[in-house]
């Protein structure tokens, strides 16, 4: 008999007891949605870590100021200066494979014509562009000769120019930073949110010099050369760990701390904190997968349940068909395809289901998710497998049936 | 095949079926040999435990002998297993049950195409074949029908067109008026008395000498042997019977 007959023969067999045969679908249904979610979850959450580790910038190290201690009280990472420029200049020379740019920061109030806007300014190197990953989508970014003369002149990102500039091109406009006057020189590309989910786009950038002279300099004359934050990036291919440590071992020794003694700074693998984002992921996408395997074989169950109950129920059935002529492979290939069909049923129920799901999840939680052909198809394929594996002993059991036997059967 | 070393279409010999049962051998058939000739209508009886089931089995190629020949038409089946006694019942022997035995919420014509399938016939000259033995039983009308809007009769027809299908060698009919009233009993037995005029080969097991009487011939069981074998001298007319009987209202 061909396929499509069994088929046929399968959807009408299946026909006869719909409700039976939804149940029996269910554990299957239920299995491939979780299947599909997982997935579209899972694919999701990797999607995400990899745009923040891109919009962060790749195979970077963060150094923040260490802490302070006063009266016992201990201040925050950054509440004593520890680093500095010089140090931001020492890191490229010791370490060639690394390239680093200091940044000091503060926020200020922005005004242009009537509008005002409060944001947070970086004094910064050039190198800084290139170590955040940063593209300028107008303008160009301030050179040495800026830095050395400490010009007043600034980039914007693409969210105070929105906000300060509205529908005007910001190039060229002059702004008042605390009162200062800057020129406008540059705008940059948007990066969007970042993994803690505030805004990247809201920033100012100046020299450094330039900050520290005219803008952030009054809270800062103690130290003339320290700064915040020093952003490391290493060179592709070079091993992350290793950078660590060398940068590490270099900012101790500049600092000449002793063996034993606390690091006067704090040294940060971002793509560590990614990762670690990244595993929360991937528990619960195999929490999931758990739950969607225990499913699936569960569903599987349901169905060998069902056939046999089925190969029963249809003895006679089946002792006729052997009386006119099918063969050991007709009757194992009619209930075969029965199960399979169950099975594959279920599985694009399931399916439905799934996507369906997903894209409630991407509506209410918020969560990004990715639905990809090959998750449907996988789906499809242990559908199709779970079909074949339990439904083949039922089947069997039919096909070995002895027909005097299964004629006789009440 | 043209020139078969045996006249008869069905030739056994010594022909034993013996079960285990605990300890005890149970003998369902003890050596029968017996003869059918083409075109001859047969009755066979006995009471239930004599081997007449048993004996159909093996004629029908259900079962296969303990020991013994078995030779249907030029072939010697007593030595097949499983896939080829399924095609030798498929090509060579026409199945009519007591409880006739059609596949539920299924079209007659699908029932009667049942064989046809098995024999990887295409399915439009399946649909045409089925049809036509359909015709041929008197219900082309009801093609479409289920069984369970179909009278018994009309199911018994339906089945009889199944077995007609392949064009089998022989017909064997195990009780076939078993579920019937009287006068559609007459009906069946006509109907077969009717294939058989036309050459068909026909083996009907029955316990009613009611219905034997429509055959030319009887074969009788009793314990495992072949008892008695006997011309039937009162043949029946099951189409004179049902002419002469009043039409019911």
């Amino acid at each position: 008999m061909s396929v499509l007959g069994l088929l046929r023969v399968a959807m009408r067999a299946l026909a006869v007891n719909k409700l039976r045969s939804l149940l029996t679908m269910l554990g299957i249904i239920i299995g491939v949605a979780a299947v599909i979610v997982m997935i579209a979850v899972g694919a999701g959450a990797q999607a995400r870590v990899e745009e923040q580790i891109r919009s962060l910038g790749s195979n970077l190290l963060l150094i923040l100021s260490g802490t302070t201690t006063s009266g016992g009280v201990r201040m925050g990472f950054g509440s004593n200066q520890t680093i500095s420029e010089d140090d931001a200049a020492a890191i490229p020379r010791e370490i060639p494979e690394t390239m680093a740019a200091p940044a000091l920061r503060g926020t200020a109030q922005l005004i242009w014509g009537n509008l005002n806007w409060s944001t947070v300014i970086f004094g910064v190197t050039p190198e800084y562009i290139d170590v955040r990953q940063w593209e300028i989508a107008a303008g160009r970014m301030f050179d040495a000769a800026d830095m050395a003369g400490a010009t007043k002149v600034c980039l914007v990102g693409q969210t105070v120019a929105r906000q300060l500039f509205g529908g005007a091109n910001p190039l060229g406009q002059v702004i008042r930073v605390r009162r200062v006057p800057f020129t406008v020189i540059g705008v940059l590309e948007s990066k969007g949110q970042s993994m803690m989910g505030t805004d990247q786009d809201d920033l100012l950038l100046m020299p450094i010099s330039t900050a520290r002279k005219r803008v952030l300099g009054a809270s800062n004359l103690a130290k003339q050369r320290s700064v915040g934050t020093i952003w490391v990036k290493v060179a592709d291919g070079y091993d992350m760990k290793a950078a660590e440590e060398q940068v590490r071992a270099l900012l101790r020794q500049r600092h000449r701390l002793q063996p034993g003694q606390d690091d006067d700074f704090s040294l940060r693998n971002l793509e560590e904190v990614a990762a670690t984002q990244e595993a929360s992921s991937r528990v619960l996408a195999l929490l999931l997968a758990a739950v969607a395997s225990v499913s699936l074989v569960v569903g599987g169950i349901g169905i060998m349940n069902i056939m046999l109950v089925s190969v029963t129920e249809r003895t006679r059935e089946i002792g006729l068909r052997m009386a006119v002529g099918a063969r050991t492979r007709d009757i194992l290939g009619q209930f075969l395809v029965e199960a399979v069909t169950l099975s594959l049923l279920g599985g694009l129920v399931g399916i439905a289901i799934g996507i369906g799901t997903a894209v409630g999840i991407a509506e209410i939680a918020g969560w990004r998710i990715v639905l990809s052909p090959e998750s449907v198809m996988l789906a499809v394929a242990f559908a199709f497998a779970i079909g074949v594996f339990f439904g083949f002993y039922p089947a069997r059991k039919a096909a070995l049936l002895n027909p005097v036997e299964a004629l006789r059967f009440e | 095949m043209a020139a078969a070393p045996n006249p008869q279409l069905i030739h056994t010999r010594d022909l034993t079926k013996s079960y285990q049962v605990g300890d005890n051998l149970i003998k369902a058939l003890a050596g029968v040999s017996v003869d059918i000739a083409q075109g001859e209508f047969t009755a066979v009886m006995g009471p239930s435990g004599s081997g007449k089931s048993t004996f159909m089995n093996m004629l029908g190629c259900l079962d296969r002998p303990t020991s013994g020949e078995y030779v249907l038409g030029s072939r010697r089946v007593s030595d097949l297993a499983g896939d080829e006694l399924a095609e030798v019942r498929n090509s060579s022997i026409g199945f009519v049950f007591q409880t006739f035995n059609l596949l539920a919420r299924t079209a007659a014509v699908e029932n009667v195409e049942l064989p046809l399938v098995y024999a990887g016939v295409p399915s439009a000259e399946r649909r045409l074949r089925a049809l036509e033995m359909l015709a041929r039983v008197g219900l082309a009308d009801r093609a479409d029908h289920h069984p369970g809007q179909l009278s018994g009769g009309q199911q018994q027809r339906v089945a009889i067109a199944r077995a007609l299908v392949t064009r089998p060698l022989l017909i064997l009919a195990d009780e076939p008026t078993g579920a019937l009233d009287s006068r559609t009993s007459l009906e069946i037995m006509a109907l077969l008395q009717e294939l058989n005029r036309g050459g068909m080969t026909v083996v009907m097991v029955t316990h009613e000498p009611d219905v034997a009487r429509f055959a030319r011939r009887i074969l009788r069981f009793r314990d495992g042997h072949l008892v008695k074998d006997k011309r039937n001298k009162e043949l029946a007319d099951a189409i004179a019977l049902l002419n002469a009987e009043p039409v019911p209202a």
